[in-house]
């Protein structure tokens, strides 16, 4: 048995014990099973929302982007100071709304501000359908990390069935707790992968960052500006992308829902401060993508330009410490998309949808036993239908971005109705459907999705001002 | 809205002005700065500073608006 797969494996199974024993002796209701019983203090609250925001896109997207696109890449620096900054006005309010009337997730806002089940029931179908290719993505970009960095010792489908596995049991057992805990372990491991991997690999083949773009901006120089390689990603591209992606950060179910977890609204703003601090890792990544970009030309898939590098450059077993930094990079995003999808599926469609009557009890089992049926639909899906879901991850995160004007203004402006909402809302989904699928995206050199959360915006609040004044919700 | 909220709000608007508005007059290489293209090390700059402006937001927020007078939904 090879130094990699010993290290590989025994991550995983680490990660798992310490999951599943995070949970032992609390008594798991609704509340400390999705919310974490609202206790944690600001430096598990920051590893928890830095552990479901730094997924395998991380490891593999930025550096791919910096590899074949170039400075399209810079977005990703970008969006999330953007989504941070956001944050500090908007999750406070969001906390002290959900500690008031005991909101759990994403709907339960939308149901409790705008007194509609039927829009509560949409919010949750529209969060399902992005949650669940997003899950796929992060089990597909695990199958491959693991793959590549134990030299082929543990196969994709292989790696996927165990380490998923072992999530699901820790979301069964310990909630949102489970994640929280791994989370520690996963961004520990990430770091040190990332800045060993992003300050080694520049200076031992260029002697330094500098050096490193010193040859770059010699030989390829148009890399390094905007649009890079990628024609069609122009600046106007990146503002109207940082623009939707820094709005609709927060707005993904799994994100939005773990900021009731704080133990008060000071710990959320104090936190939203401090999070600009975990993109300058992200700067690494980048690195090594640039650096990809001068030694290994010509990969036939960017994605791989890290692994790949990585492989060439170091010996094997540091290559498995990688690949298991990386697997518990997709666990821990992967366990709360799947905590969350199932609460959506419990609490918000079959509890608010079909039977208000349910008890708390009767959600919180059923909640269980969805963690099973996601579950099992992501792994189909991974491992049998690897393409079926292609379309529904191209327009996730545009679908989701179109809570933005339907949040922000229930908490901000007191004249926003729900007929308003539920247009705006419809009318960006629709947009984003026809523009994206009809080839249309960019659109006028902007992000597809950005148009339609103008149009979404513009919609909500005209309507809003055209129906009856006074609410009785 | 309360007086303090509005004052951190004037500061929340930095990043967006560094960030995206004044992204079409940074997209250059020249003059490379700590090694970096003026563009990166510009993205770079704000991304670390906007802690800094979050934290004089979050100060001048919690001066200007007394505890206890929150209003209620």
């Amino acid at each position: 048995m090879n130094a990699a797969l010993l290290i590989i494996l025994a991550t995983i199974v680490c990660s798992a014990v310490v999951g599943i024993y995070a949970g032992r002796r609390v008594k798991m209701n609704l509340e400390n099973w999705t919310v974490g019983g609202r206790r944690f203090g600001i430096l598990i609250i920051w590893l928890l929302m830095a552990g479901e925001i730094y997924t395998t896109f991380t490891f593999l997207g930025a550096s791919g982007w910096a590899y074949s696109k170039g400075a399209p890449t810079y977005y990703i620096l970008i969006y999330g100071t953007l989504a941070y900054t956001l944050s500090f006005f908007i999750l406070p309010e969001l906390w002290k709304l959900g500690k008031r009337h005991g909101l759990h997730t994403q709907p339960d806002f939308f149901i409790r501000i705008y007194g509609s089940r039927f829009l509560g029931v949409l919010v949750a179908v529209v969060g399902i359908l992005s949650i669940i290719p997003y899950l796929q993505l992060q089990l597909a970009g695990l199958g491959m990390i693991v793959e590549v960095s134990s030299n082929g010792a543990i196969p994709s489908r292989l790696a996927i069935l165990l380490s998923f596995g072992l999530t699901c049991a820790f979301v069964y057992t310990s909630g949102i707790r489970g994640s929280a805990w791994v989370s520690v372990i996963k961004d520990v491991m990430m770091i040190v992968a990332v800045v060993v991997v992003g300050l080694g690999v520049p200076r031992i083949y260029f002697g330094g960052i500098s050096n490193m773009f010193r040859s770059l901006i010699s030989q390829r120089p148009d890399h390094l500006v905007f649009p890079g390689a990628a024609p069609t990603m122009d600046t106007l591209w990146v503002m109207s992308t940082v623009l939707l992606t820094g709005m609709g950060f927060y707005m993904w179910p799994h994100v939005f829902g773990s900021a009731f977890s704080a133990k008060s609204d000071k710990i959320i703003k104090r936190n939203a401060i401090i999070m600009p601090f975990y993109q300058i890792p992200i700067l690494l990544v980048l690195m090594v993508g640039f650096s990809a970009f001068l030694v290994l030309p010509g990969l036939k898939n960017g994605d791989l330009a890290f692994l790949e590098l990585v492989h060439k450059t170091y010996p094997s077993w540091f290559l498995g410490f990688i690949g298991a930094a990386g697997a518990v990079t997709a666990m821990v995003p992967a366990s709360i998309l799947v905590l969350f999808a199932s609460t959506l599926l419990a609490k918000n469609v079959y509890q608010a949808g079909f039977n208000p009557g349910a008890s708390e009890a009767t959600v919180m089992r059923l909640s269980r036993a969805m963690v099973l049926v996601i579950t099992t639909t992501a792994l189909v899906f991974a491992l049998l239908l690897p393409n079926a879901l292609v379309n529904l991850l191209l327009i996730g995160y545009d679908g989701v971005s179109q809570f933005f004007p339907g949040v922000v203004l229930g908490l901000f402006w007191k004249r926003v109705r729900r007929e308003g909402v539920l247009c705006g809302l419809l009318a960006g989904l629709a947009i984003v459907v026809v523009l994206v699928f009809g080839r249309h995206d960019p659109f006028l050199g902007m992000n597809a999705g950005f148009v339609a959360l103008v149009v979404n915006g513009a919609v909500t609040v005209g309507i809003s001002l055209f129906t009856r004044p006074g609410r009785h919700y | 809205m309360r007086k303090g909220t509005r004052l951190a709000l004037i500061f929340a608007t930095i990043p967006f002005l560094t960030l995206v508005f004044a992204l079409p007059f940074v997209n250059r290489i020249e003059p490379v700065i700590l090694g970096l293209p003026f563009v990166l090390f510009w993205i770079l700059l704000w991304v670390v500073l906007t802690p800094a402006v979050l934290w004089a937001a979050y100060k001048i927020e919690k001066k200007h608006n007394p505890p206890g007078d929150e209003d209620r939904r």
